[in-house]
This record gives structure tokens, sequence and C-alpha cells, in this order.
């Protein structure tokens, strides 16, 4: 996998007349994390849409988004190689696990035994050892969310985002979980969004930290709460208890 | 100007929207040409004859003597009357004995037998449920029987006209019991959307008993989506042909049976009046819906006032039990009609009064062999291939309609209905004179075509709902893991959409093999399927030949769907994956 990294350009998004997204640049490295925070129905998941090319429907959205050198704005959603993780695994539930990451492994890895033994191998470092021809549905929670990670990162994304992944999972399986998904994405040396209301998640991704919020104004604007850039502010009450610790 | 509309204003829509997705960008429009253009210039076809004009036969000049010659005809006032009547009373009658047993069902659930048997009467074509119930109302029939001769003392058939009576009753029974499962399938469906269980339990809360609360608060969200299919349940009432050849009385018949007698017609002079009572028969039925959703605002007003005055005792309760009560009797009336078919095909002699044959023989069958392959061949060839053709069709819609991301609106479902509500006899005459022209007058690809009106309808919405309902993430994963919208069509969502395609495919078979005027008109009398056949056997052939005819006619729905449901279930492509699961 390259690394290269993403850079968002005066990215927006409305919805209406309502801005969701206000023009957003920022700037993410090989390997680094950025966090969105925001009470739900922010927006959040909308700009992960525009950046993963799938957003439809009645929103207005502009900006560039680059991975590395590469303009990835207008391309399909399927030529952007930005990978999302979303709250729910999405199995596809027709398909055994061996199948899903045969869905997902890029096509580099040419020939049968080959591609067997490649998927073979992510499921034994994962300790999935033996699940290929499971179906999904006989999976615990936290063995999905671990084949849906797998099932991405074969697919050689140069970009990973995080759509409230861990939400879903228990408290012991999240802690496990985030760990699994952030170590595999800096191994992997990709960068990574995630976007959340989990104050929990931002602590454990580390990195910088932005909010949405709505100013007195009724505006939206986005805060950086923690980060290498610009002052740490403390975010307003809609972006979550942050306050209680994400300001160091 | 807000700094959100300042910005709105700069924004370019999402950018799929603009997206092109090659030759899917004409499937909507190549749709809607292929099966409205059909339509439109079939009632146009058939509206100019109704003014003298048929340039095919030298007429070029406008009159309003094909208008004089329908008003000349003797009982012309009577069959206007009896298509009224039947149509009018068989869609009113339908419509509350299914409102009543919804009611009545949501304090308790349908039994299993009543479910069971509203599959095969749903699936059942038209003609051979008109036959069946033909062989169960007749003074021969089998309810006559069972009262024979210990109430009744009568040891031979009475002679009384209990089928193709002068006053329609058979033709209305036979559309009451056809149109039920049909219309309590689509209150079922409607009914999955509202949270009934919660809101009756908080009227129960505040004193009302359930069939009143679900009469004063499920009903009316659920009407708007029931509006359409009762329209299309009124036209078919007031236009049905098949039928009201078999149930219906014969002199004077009703108007679409008399203007498709004239149509049939070696004298060509009998077109004109033929195309004006068509004509007049279209305006009966818009006339009719017209009148229908006056009726429907009009009982709105007065539901309101009735629910303001905040009631909570009312005989509601015993009329819905009542209506539960007929709409299960008339559900083993037509699962009865069926088995008369099985039965009459088979038998092997069967002496009035005796409730069953003396003996069973499969004779009937074997002599039939032969004679059934040919219109089986041709009814299996024509529903396959308008099947598909609409299956593709409806298929290339929804993708476009996913990967574009415009939502058709619901005003455009009108145009879906369009083949359901505008009657047959109104437009089939004039989509006639377009094959002609097009050198495809009396082929198989004219009957396919002429099937495909309207089994389109049907097959998309069918699938429209579940193609909708998958959770769109599974898809953006998939691009999001590189692969192509292709792929992403044929390896996701078909796979787990398997069902729902199989059984919409199912359902448009079914459509197709209960086609009886399209496969007339657009096959010249030249394509015979089991459904023409049929009706022509039941205008007086052997009962048992008939039997034999409507039972192969009747089964073939019900193998398509056997298979639709068969067919997944050795496949992985079964799972329930509904948007938010």
């Amino acid at each position: 996998m390259s690394a290269a990294g993403l850079r968002l350009e005066q990215v927006s998004i409305v919805l209406d007349e309502r801005v969701l997204i206000p023009p957003l640049t920022e700037q993410i490295a090989p390997g680094a994390v950025v966090t969105l925070m925001g009470p739900s129905g922010s927006g959040k998941s909308t700009l992960l849409s525009f950046l993963g090319g799938t957003l439809t429907g009645p929103f207005r959205a502009a900006g560039r988004i680059w991975v590395g050198a590469r303009e990835v704005t207008p391309l399909a959603a399927e030529r952007r190689r930005i990978g999302t993780l979303f709250q729910d695994d999405l199995l596809f539930p027709h398909l055994t696990v061996g199948e899903n990451l045969a869905f997902g492994l890029a096509r580099t890895v040419r020939g049968r035994s080959a591609r067997g033994a490649r998927i073979a191998a992510v499921l034994a470092q994962a300790g999935l050892e033996g699940f290929a021809p499971r179906d999904p549905g006989t999976l615990s929670g936290g063995q999905r969310a671990r084949v849906a990670l797998l099932r991405l990162l074969l697919a050689e994304p140069q970009v990973l985002l995080l759509d409230e992944p861990f939400n879903r999972l228990d408290a012991d399986l999240r802690a496990e979980f985030r760990q699994f998904v952030f170590s595999h994405a800096a191994a992997a040396a990709l960068p990574v969004l995630l976007v959340t209301h989990d104050v929990a998640d931002a602590e454990a991704a580390g990195g910088t930290v932005l909010a949405l919020r709505t100013d007195a104004s009724g505006a939206t604007v986005i805060d950086r709460v923690r980060g290498a850039q610009g002052p740490c502010v403390r975010p307003a009450p809609q972006a979550g208890p942050m306050t209680e610790g994400g300001c160091r | 100007m807000t700094n959100g509309e300042a910005l709105a204003a700069q924004l370019p829509p999402a950018p799929d929207r603009r997206r092109s997705h090659g030759w899917l960008r004409y499937a909507p429009w190549a749709t809607v040409a292929l099966f409205l253009v059909p339509i439109g210039a079939g009632v146009l076809g058939t509206a100019l004859p109704a003014f003298g004009w048929l340039p095919g036969l030298q007429r070029r000049h406008w009159t309003l003597a094909p208008w004089r010659a329908l008003w000349a005809q003797p009982g012309i006032g009577t069959a206007i009357g009896l298509t009224l009547t039947s149509g009018l009373s068989a869609t009113i009658l339908a419509v509350a004995l299914v409102f009543g047993c919804c009611a009545h069902l949501a304090q308790r659930p349908p039994g299993r037998m009543v479910r069971g048997l509203m599959g095969p009467i749903l699936a059942a074509p038209h003609a051979a449920m008109a036959i069946g119930v033909a062989f169960l109302l007749a003074p021969s029939g089998w309810i006559v029987r069972l009262l024979s001769p210990w109430l009744t003392g009568w040891h031979q058939p009475p002679d009384i006209a209990t089928v193709q009576d002068p006053y329609g009753i058979a033709l209305t029974v036979g559309l009451v019991v056809k149109e039920i499962p049909y219309l309590l399938l689509m209150s079922l469906s409607a009914l999955g959307q509202v949270p009934v269980q919660r809101q009756l339990q908080a009227a129960a809360a505040l004193g009302y008993g359930r069939t009143n609360a679900w009469l004063k608060l499920v009903l009316p969200q659920i009407y708007a989506q029931l509006r359409l299919p009762i329209y299309a349940v009124l036209a078919y009432a007031l236009s049905v042909v098949d039928m009201a050849l078999i149930l219906g009385p014969g002199n004077p018949p009703t108007l679409s049976v008399l203007a498709l007698r004239w149509f049939s017609s070696p004298h060509v002079r009998l077109y004109f009046p033929a195309a004006a009572a068509a004509l007049l028969q279209l305006g009966i039925v818009v006339a009719s819906i017209a009148v229908w959703r006056a009726g429907e605002v009009l009982i709105g007003r007065l539901a309101r006032r009735w629910i303001a005055r905040g009631a909570r005792h009312s005989v509601l309760g015993a009329l819905a039990a009542l209506a539960r009560g007929l709409v299960g009797g008339l559900t083993l009336l037509g699962a009865a009609s069926l088995l008369a078919l099985a039965v009459w095909s088979v038998a092997a002699g069967w002496r009035f009064p005796d409730l069953l044959p003396q003996r069973c023989s499969a004779a009937v069958w074997r002599q039939q062999a032969g004679t059934l392959l040919w219109p089986l061949s041709t009814t299996l060839l024509v529903a396959a291939a308008a099947s598909a053709v609409a299956l593709l069709l409806v298929l290339a819609c929804l993708e476009q309609e996913q990967r574009s991301g415009i939502q058709v609106r619901s005003r455009a479902l009108w145009l879906l209905y369009v083949p359901l509500l505008v009657p047959q006899i109104a437009f089939l005459f004039g989509t006639q004179v377009l094959f002609t022209l097009l050198r495809l007058d009396g082929t198989l690809l004219a009957v396919i075509w002429s099937h495909l009106l309207f089994v389109l309808p049907y097959v998309f919405l069918s699938l429209a709902d579940p193609w909708r309902a998958l959770d769109p993430r599974y898809a953006r994963t998939a691009l999001a893991l590189g692969a192509s919208p292709g792929r992403v069509f044929l390896r996701i969502k078909l796979p787990l959409l398997l069902r729902p395609v199989l059984v919409a495919a199912a359902i448009g078979v079914a459509v197709s093999v209960d086609q009886y005027l399209p496969t007339i008109f657009a096959g010249a009398g030249r394509v015979v399927t089991l459904t023409t056949e049929a009706v022509t056997l039941a205008s007086g052939g052997d009962r048992r030949v008939t039997g034999v005819f409507a039972v192969v006619q009747s089964v073939l729905p019900l193998a398509g769907y056997g298979l639709a449901v068969l067919v997944p279930r050795f496949t992985r492509g079964t799972w329930p994956a509904r948007s938010g699961s």
C-alpha cells in the first residue's frame, strides 16, 4: 500500500439552505488520524459519503479531494481507493467469509491459490483461522467487525474513512476493535478520517480532533479541539462531552 | 441572503447526480416508450373510428354515425346498466369486505388456512377462476349438489339461470372472489408501514375498541397507498371481458363484451359502433373513478366529523367480524372453484346430485395432451419473453434510479397504472392497428409486446420496494472495495435480491398467462394460448376438457411462484438485507 495523504480543499456540503459542512481544508498525513466529532444528523457521515464518492440525493457539495498527488474529486467511487468502514459491518450475507474477503482482495493478487492463501493468511493474523468457509451470520459481532476491516484492507485503499464503526460493539469489544483498526491503519500508513460522537473513540484515535457545532448566530462551524494546527479550543456542548478530557 | 443560501447558490448538486451511466440513462425513457406509446396510439386508434375515421378501410370523413348505431342497438341501455352495477358493486363489496376484514384482523392475525388459500386464488388467472366459479354456481354445480336432494328436493338440476344470469350476480360474485385476495395483499403491505399495534394500544388507552380505532386511525393512513390499486380494481371490474364472457349474461352482455363481439365480427362496418362502445367504456371508467374520488372526499369529511365526535362504542366490531367471516367464506368459495376444475378434469361420469364423480380417470388428460401442447408452449413462450423483457427494463430503471440518485416521484406511479386503469377494450383495437402498420399484426412478437404492457407495471410494483429497501451501504462498501457498478449489480445486489427478483418474474408470468383480450387482438386470432382456449371451451364445450385447460392454466402461475420460492433455497441469496438492519 502506498503512503499517500488525504487532502480536503474547501470541502463544503449544503442541504437545502442549511450548511452541513462549512468550507473545510484539512490535510491528513499517511498514518495520521483526524477525528471529526459532532452530534447525530450534523452531516459527518454525509462528508464521508462525499469523500467516498457515493453522495447522492438532495445534497449540494463542493471542494476538491486529493489522495497524495492525485485529485479524486471527479472520479467514480470505485476508482478513488478510499475505503469506508461503517457502523454496521455490512458483510455480504450471501457470501461466505472467504468470499467476502475475496470480493475485496485487490486484483493484483492473481491465481486462485494465491488469493486463497492470502485470505487464509490475513484470517490467521486476525485470529480467525479456518473461518473462510463460515457464513457471516454465524460470527460474533467482534469477529464480523474484524472481517469487515480485513476485507477493506485487502482492497488496498489509500485512505481509510471510519463512520462510527465502534458504536455497535459492547465496551470490551470496542476497545479491542479500536486497537485492531488503528494498529492495522498505522501498519498500512493509511490516513484515517474518523467521524464519531463518542469521546472515547477520539481519545483512542489520538491526533487532530475537529468538532462540528452551531454558533450563536445559528451558523455551522468547525472547531479545532485538538491538533497540530491552530489553538486548542473547547468545543460547544453539541459536540459531546469532549470538554472533560479532550483538550489537553 | 443568509450564509447558507449564499453557499448553496455556489455549490453544484452532489456529483453522482450529474454522472452519466451509459445506456442505463435511456432505460426509463425506453421503458415508458415501450409501454405508453402503444397505449396512447391504441386509444387514438380506437377513438378515431368512433367518429368515422379509419383510413385502413377508406373511411376518412368525420361522422357521429357510429354513436347513432351504438345507441340504436337493442339492449344498449341494459348493457351499460349491467356494466355499471356489476363493476361498481363488485368493487364496493370487495373494498368494504377487505377493510372490514383488516379491521377485524387487527385483533387476531389471519388463520393459516385462509392465508394458504389466498395464494392460489391470487395466482389463478381470471378466466380459470371464472370457469371454476361457474362450475360451482351452475344449476348442476357443487353448491346445488351439496344441498340436494336433502334440502332442495331436486333430483334433476333446476331450470334457473344461476350463471350468466340477467342481473350479472354471478359475474359480481366471481369478481369479488378474485379481487379480494389482491386488495387484501395490498392492504397488508400498506399496513406493514404503519405502527398499527402501537397506535391501537394508544387508542385503547383512550377507550377505543380495536375495530373502531383501526377505522379511525389506521385506515386513513393506508388509504392513500391503496387508492391506485382500488382504482385498478374498479377499472378492471367495469371493463372485464373474459370473466364476463364466462359468468356474465349473454344477451345483452356487458358493454366491453358487446364491443368485442363487434370488433371480432367479419362485418367491418361493425368496427365503428364497436369503437364507439369502447370509447364509451373508457368514459364510464373515467367517470366512475371521478365519482369514486368524489366519494372519497365526501366520506373523508364525514369521517373527520365522526372521529371528532369521539364515539367509543359502535356496531363496527360486529360488522368487521361479519366482513371477516364473508372474506373467509368467499376465499373458501374461490378455493373450491379451483378444486372443482381439477375434479371435473378427472371426472368419468358424474350424475346429479352426486357430490363426487362415480369414477375418476385420466382419460381426458391423455386425450387432450396433444391438443394442450401447442397452446401450452405458446403460453410459456409468451409469458417467459414478456416477463424477461419486463424484468430487464425494471432492473435497468431501478439501477439507474440508484446510480443517479434521482428518486421517482409518486406521481410517476400513475404512469405505471395507466395500462391498469385504461380499459383494455378502449385501446387494444388501436394497438392492433399500430401493429398492423408495423407489420407485426398476428405475430408472437405483437402478443409478447401487448402482454408486456400489463406485465411491466406489476413487475415494477413488486420489485421496486425490495430493491429500494436494500441497504445502500452494501453497494457503497463494494464500490469502495474497487468493484465496478456493474460488478456490484451482478455480485451483490442481484444475489441479495434473488428472491424478490424471482417473485417479480413469477408475477410477470402469472399476469401474462392471465391475458385474454391482448392475445385476441394482437394475435389476430392466429396466436392461441391456454387462456384463449379455456375461454372458448367455457362457452359450451365439454366441462372435463374445459377443466383440463383451466387446471393447466391455473397451475402455471403457481409453478412460477413455487420456483421463485424454491430456487433461492438452493443458493445463498435469501438474506433479508433491509435498510438499517
